[in-house]
């Protein structure tokens, strides 16, 4: 026994608090890491997404512009917030109320040759329903 | 005539609540027992009326009363009478005339339980939670009335939302109110408690029992609702740190921090203002749910009701009720004195750090679910928080949660000898730790570092609950109910630490392109695409897939999952229902995606590893709640002053 009760009672304290400092830093940092910041396609158009770092972009998809591969779950389509309008790339299955005319959020990223391409689409599970950063979009775009 | 009654009846109701919130308080303040014994009956009149309007409502769904607004929304001629019943709380009006119904019934159930309370204590707690229902009978009467009329009366209504037509969600929001709600009792409890002036430890054996069955409630809502989220909406996941989501996770993890305080009050006389505060908080988390929920600020795969007004109504409603119950604890908490001492080794400390980390848990949450909200508030911009974060941060509390889980029970109260408790934990934590790390090289061959943790983590808190239990039966002493239900809860999240760790490790899932007769293989099964065929349900048509799964050579399962298309509203909303061949060791998930091609459609199809046992571990901490709460203490009664803190 080397070490008397107070002195290990001291340890003990200085090593929680650099737990909870060392806790601190981590969850803050992941926190930084993974805020997904929102852009309207004029926003996106005006240059102002990042183009390194994941970020969601939300409008209506544009009637007609829905392409699916037929031998791939390849799809492309356009979303617009009535001003401007941007090429979204997704591979995989859809949701269910993803249809044209409908407002949808898509999480992503630009790749290599300045392509948006997501990793999420979400739609939401209401036919009358529009993400509100969609419907302040539009709004925003309207009065410009 | 009936939706006339069932207004009548609320606004009753409404009456009779703010009478429950005025007078047996004054009766109290003036020691006045005729005052003081309207609270029962009001109590009880309350839960008469409410549960009147609630019948009127569920009599308009099933006679198909199209001329109330909120039925023609949510209702139809072909929708299943079952779906019709459900239908009543399946959107945002009714929804909250059950969350009125679900306060009259445990404010009545406190009227009836809690014969053994003194006069002046149960007179202020049933008045507490007589104001909490008369804030909701306002909400309802003022911003979210269910009986609205419509003229013209149309022929026939519009549809529930497919999404919410599954026997999974037509109990799921009752348990989950049952839930958020029955925190009231141990909020309205502290508060009479503050009122009084007198916090010993009576007020939390009280509180106890109240507590522990609002949190199996909540258990068993929370565990539901991502089953059905697994089940229903194809996404395959279990859990996806969606805002409403979160919002029912935080009162959870503020409730489980308030039971471990509770008992440390009951038992020992400590952290007396501490678990008041906890109390205070975990309705207030509660409140904030049915903010976040109800008023559409948050963006969200759920998102029900958007209306401003809503908002601000609840939002005012929290700022009362949680400053009002804040400052009364300010004023009156300073004289309370914790009369335990303790050492810094024993369960007391134990129970205390158990709570530091569910709230550091607990905050994380907030910070995640209300910061994009402030952000967005302020004008700065539009942000929301990704998996990444919330996954870390419970990777980090996880880690001291599960170690305190093995340590803390083993532990004595006031003062613990660490050579004693070396003795007694570092085999388990040798073999745990050891064989943790070796299970998933046997089943798989190779080492998987995260997997063999998790379930070293699951299996610590295992055998060193199992070790408790085979001492106390040892020594030959009694089981009483609230230890096995103490018991039985750890083990399920044993069983949940291991599910979710397998399910995060070792799941795989995969979006593919099948023709007919074609195979893919994943994880080792190999599925195949029979074909897919056309199908008519009751309000829907579809088409359900027919998949065969094999392993290696035998086939080991049918799958059939669909993708419906509901007709009846006033457009066709397309559904998929996945679907699923579940064992122990794991999941094989099929949903359907859309045609691709000719003779071909796209799936997402899925491995789960071991997803069952955390759906077994949170039926174990429900039932485990349930029987602590059997047990025979909280049903003796105690006359005024016989209690000796």
């Amino acid at each position: 026994m080397s070490m008397n009760k107070r002195s290990k009672r001291k340890l003990l304290v200085v090593m929680v608090l650099l737990g909870m400092a060392l806790a601190s830093v981590l969850a803050l940092t992941a926190f930084e890491e993974n805020l997904l910041y929102f852009y309207s396609p004029t926003m996106v158009k005006n240059g102002e997404a990042p183009s390194e770092r994941k970020f969601r972009v939300g409008g209506l998809v544009v009637a007609g512009s829905v392409e699916r591969a037929t031998d791939s779950l390849l799809v492309k389509f356009d979303i617009t917030d009535n001003a401007e309008s941007m090429s979204v790339e997704y591979r995989g299955i859809l949701p269910d109320l993803f249809r044209e005319g409908q407002g949808i959020v898509a999480m992503g990223a630009f790749n290599g040759q300045n392509i948006f391409v997501a990793d999420e689409v979400l739609a939401k599970h209401d036919e009358n329903y529009m993400p509100p950063e969609v419907a302040d979009a539009l709004k925003a775009a309207e009065q410009q | 005539m009936i939706p006339e009654l069932g207004l009548f009846a609320l606004i009753i109701a409404f009456s009779i609540s703010l009478v429950l919130s005025a007078v047996p308080l004054i009766g109290a303040a003036r020691n006045d027992a005729t005052l003081m014994a309207m609270a029962r009956p009001a109590a009880w009149a309350q839960l008469a009326f409410v549960s009147l309007s609630y019948a009127a409502l569920t009599y308009a769904f099933v006679v198909h009363d199209f001329s109330v607004l909120y039925v023609s929304q949510h209702s139809n001629l072909v929708q299943p009478l079952m779906y019709r019943i459900s239908g009543v709380w399946g959107s945002h009006e009714g929804s909250m005339l059950l969350w009125t119904l679900i306060l009259a019934l445990w404010t009545a159930a406190v009227a009836l339980f809690s014969r053994g309370l003194p006069e002046v204590l149960l007179a202020r707690v049933l008045s507490v939670m007589g104001m909490i229902s008369a804030g909701f009978f306002a909400f309802l009467l003022w911003t979210s009335n269910p009986f609205e009329r419509i003229f013209p009366v149309p022929a026939d209504g519009n549809a529930l939302n497919p999404l919410l037509q599954d026997p999974g969600l037509a109990i799921h929001p009752p348990m989950l109110y049952m839930g958020y709600v029955g925190f009231s009792v141990a909020f309205a409890f502290a508060v009479a408690a503050l009122l009084g002036g007198k916090l010993d430890a009576t007020w939390a054996r009280w509180s106890r029992p109240w507590t522990t069955v609002a949190w199996s409630f909540l258990t068993f809502g929370i565990a539901l609702g991502s089953w059905w989220a697994y089940n229903e909406l194809g996404w395959g996941g279990w859990w996806f740190w969606d805002p409403v989501e979160n919002a029912s996770f935080m009162p959870w993890l503020v409730g489980t921090a308030l039971i471990h305080s509770l008992a440390s009050t009951e038992k020992r006389g400590v952290f007396k203002s501490w678990t008041v505060l906890l109390a205070i908080l975990a309705f207030s988390m509660s409140l904030l749910g049915a903010f976040i929920v109800r008023s559409g600020v948050l963006v969200s795969v759920h998102a029900f009701a958007t209306d401003p007004a809503r908002g601000v109504f609840i939002l005012i409603f929290l700022c009362v009720a949680v400053g009002g119950s804040l400052a009364l604890y300010a004023w009156r908490s300073g004289t309370v004195t914790s009369t335990g001492r303790f050492s810094w080794l024993s369960r007391e400390t134990a129970l205390l750090l158990n709570n530091v980390i569910l709230l550091t848990a607990a905050a994380a949450v907030f910070v995640g679910t209300m910061y994009p909200l402030l952000v967005d508030a302020l004008g700065i911009g539009k942000i929301s928080v990704g998996r990444p974060y919330f996954d870390t941060m419970f990777t980090l509390v996880a880690i001291p949660l599960i170690l305190m889980m093995g340590i803390g029970p083993v532990m004595r109260w006031k003062k613990d000898n660490a050579q004693r408790l070396k003795k007694e934990l570092s085999l388990i934590f040798a073999i745990s730790l050891s064989v943790g790390i070796i299970l998933p090289f046997v089943i798989d061959g190779v080492l998987n570092i995260p997997a063999g943790l998790g379930l070293a983590g699951a299996l610590w808190i295992a055998i060193s609950t199992l070790q408790i239990l085979y001492k106390r039966l040892k020594s030959g002493a009694r089981l009483p109910l609230s230890f096995t239900g103490m018991i039985m809860a750890h083990l399920g999240m044993a069983m949940f630490v291991a599910g979710v760790t397998m399910v995060m490790t070792y799941s795989e899932e995969k979006d593919v392109r099948l023709e007919y007769g074609s195979t893919y293989e994943l994880s080792g099964y190999d599925f195949k695409l029979i074909g897919v065929n056309k199908m008519v349900g009751p309000n829907y048509t579809g088409d359900e897939g027919h998949l065969e799964v094999y392993d290696g050579d035998n086939k080991i399962a049918d799958l059939r999952p669909q993708k419906r298309l509901y007709t009846t509203g006033s457009s066709p909303m397309p559904m998929t229902e996945s679907s699923v061949d579940t064992r122990l060791s794991r999941d094989l998930y099929v949903a359907m995606g859309e045609p691709v091609g000719e003779d071909a459609w796209s799936l997402r199809l899925y491995y789960k590893s071991m997803i069952a046992w955390s759906w077994m571990g949170c039926l174990f901490m429900t039932f485990g709640g349930l029987l602590a709460v059997s047990d025979r203490r909280y049903r003796q009664k105690r006359l005024p002053g016989s209690e000796t803190a």
